[in-house]
């Protein structure tokens, strides 16, 4: 157990990276905006089932490296992610005891608040440029929370980290 | 908690203003780099063996097909060639400066996708070959974009139909400048500053103007497809759809254009001159 727990972090890095490659896979078509923010996915998983491990400063440093990836301005999805997984962090004792239809709910309102955030740092940049399909991503990722929450939980209890 | 908000907000504001950041953005490339290549490389792959399994026959065929694409390319250019020469000695006589000579490095579009609502594409070449931000892209049919940033191993272009891309055109016919903004969608661009009796057309070839010294001058972006001019507007609807193949081609040129203009006097007539004027005395 002990082992495991010492690469433990290695396996949570893995699958955010992973997380962060899914997020610019280009999908066929123009169907690209339905591409959910699965950092943000993973990050909650992650909050919500290990919190002594990924805490605020797992967010903090994998929304730095998100906005490196497409971010215009620096700090912008370090902020939203923060937040958000303070958000988990206060709430995860009651949150793990919902069903998943109620998580996915709650989920539902974390990806609002990460987008609406993104949205006020962005418009503030260059007002009024974004498209409506700037909010689908709330909706596809709510419906997504289910398979990442079944496939971080296969992960988590095959690789025992704890 | 407290801290993380902080510093993200410090961060907001330091990169807004200046331009301290660059160094940090170079470091956590070597980290988002690879993501970038390891989403790339199916496509590549799947490219690789198409090409190596292709037949012999087909092979032989494009082959031929080059060829024969080269031979009337090199005639063409033997045409330019002399255009060029005398399109400097004209303007020499005209007493204009006249920047020529460009160089390109062909980039190769990496397979993945930015954020969706902006215009963004990453190529394989990034700082380590010398691109640098602002540099114009082309493809072989016109204007692609410009570089935006550059990484060390990567670099982010953005197109011309990016709604926060501006392009300034004039019209090939006439000389009517003017600026071309994109659209948000990959195949037009629109002309929102021109009055409504401007002198344009559908049909009409849209080449860079080389103001804003970005782009250089006489490269082809766009054929105007419509124009509507409404009476009770201060400017006409114009749109335009790019020439180049924004979501097709997968090879792009990064230009560095001469800075230096070409001397009214080539240095041959200034010697010949000299070498007159030594044997007159």
């Amino acid at each position: 157990m002990l082992l495991n727990n010492k690469y433990a972090w290695g396996r949570i890095v893995i699958t955010l990276g992973l997380a962060m490659a899914l997020r610019i896979v280009p999908l066929p078509g123009d169907w690209a905006f339905l591409n959910p923010d699965w950092v943000l996915l993973s990050l909650i998983y992650w909050s919500l089932a290990v919190p002594e491990r990924v805490g605020i400063f797992y967010a903090w440093s994998f929304g730095l490296l998100t906005d490196m990836l497409f971010g215009r301005l620096f700090g912008q999805y370090a902020l939203a992610y923060s937040l958000v997984i303070f958000l988990c962090l206060k709430l995860h004792k009651r949150l793990r005891l919902f069903p998943l239809a109620q998580q996915a709910l709650f989920i539902f309102f974390c990806l609002l608040l990460s987008q609406l955030l993104l949205f006020f740092i962005k418009n503030a940049q260059h007002p009024a440029q974004l498209h409506a399909t700037f909010w689908v991503p709330v909706l596809t990722g709510t419906l997504c929370w289910p398979l990442v929450y079944t496939t971080l939980r296969f992960v988590r209890l095959a690789k025992r980290v704890k | 908690m407290l801290i993380a908000v902080l510093a993200s907000i410090a961060l907001l504001f330091v990169d807004q203003k200046t331009r301290h950041l660059e160094s940090l953005r170079t470091t956590l490339s070597l980290l988002t780099d690879p993501i970038k290549y390891l989403v790339d490389m199916p496509t590549t792959v799947f490219r690789h063996t198409a090409d190596s399994v292709s037949s012999y026959a087909a092979l032989k065929k494009e082959n031929e097909r080059l060829r024969e694409d080269h031979l009337m390319q090199q005639t063409r250019l033997l045409k330019l060639d002399a255009l060029e020469k005398e399109n400097i000695r004209l303007r020499a006589l005209l007493e204009n400066s006249f920047k020529l000579g460009e160089q390109v490095m062909i980039a190769e579009l990496l397979s993945i996708k930015m954020a969706p609502y902006e215009h963004v594409v990453v190529v394989n070449k990034g700082t380590r070959f010398g691109v640098h931000p602002q540099q114009p892209v082309m493809d072989e049919n016109g204007v692609v974009g410009q570089v935006i940033r550059s990484f060390p191993m990567t670099s982010e272009v953005m197109l011309i139909t990016d709604p926060n891309h501006a392009i300034p055109v004039q019209v090939n016919r006439n000389g009517l400048l003017t600026i071309a903004v994109g659209s948000g969608q990959t195949n037009r661009l629109v002309l929102p500053f021109l009055p409504n009796d401007a002198d344009i057309k559908p049909g009409d070839l849209l080449i860079t103007s080389g103001l804003g010294g970005v782009f250089p001058q006489g490269y082809p972006v766009a054929v105007v497809d419509k124009f509507t001019s409404e009476s009770d507007k201060p400017f006409a609807t114009v749109t335009a759809t790019p020439k180049a193949f924004l979501d097709r081609s997968r090879e792009l040129m990064i230009v560095w254009s001469n800075s230096t203009p070409i001397p009214l006097v080539s240095k041959q007539a200034a010697e010949q001159n000299q070498v007159l004027e030594d044997a007159l005395e």
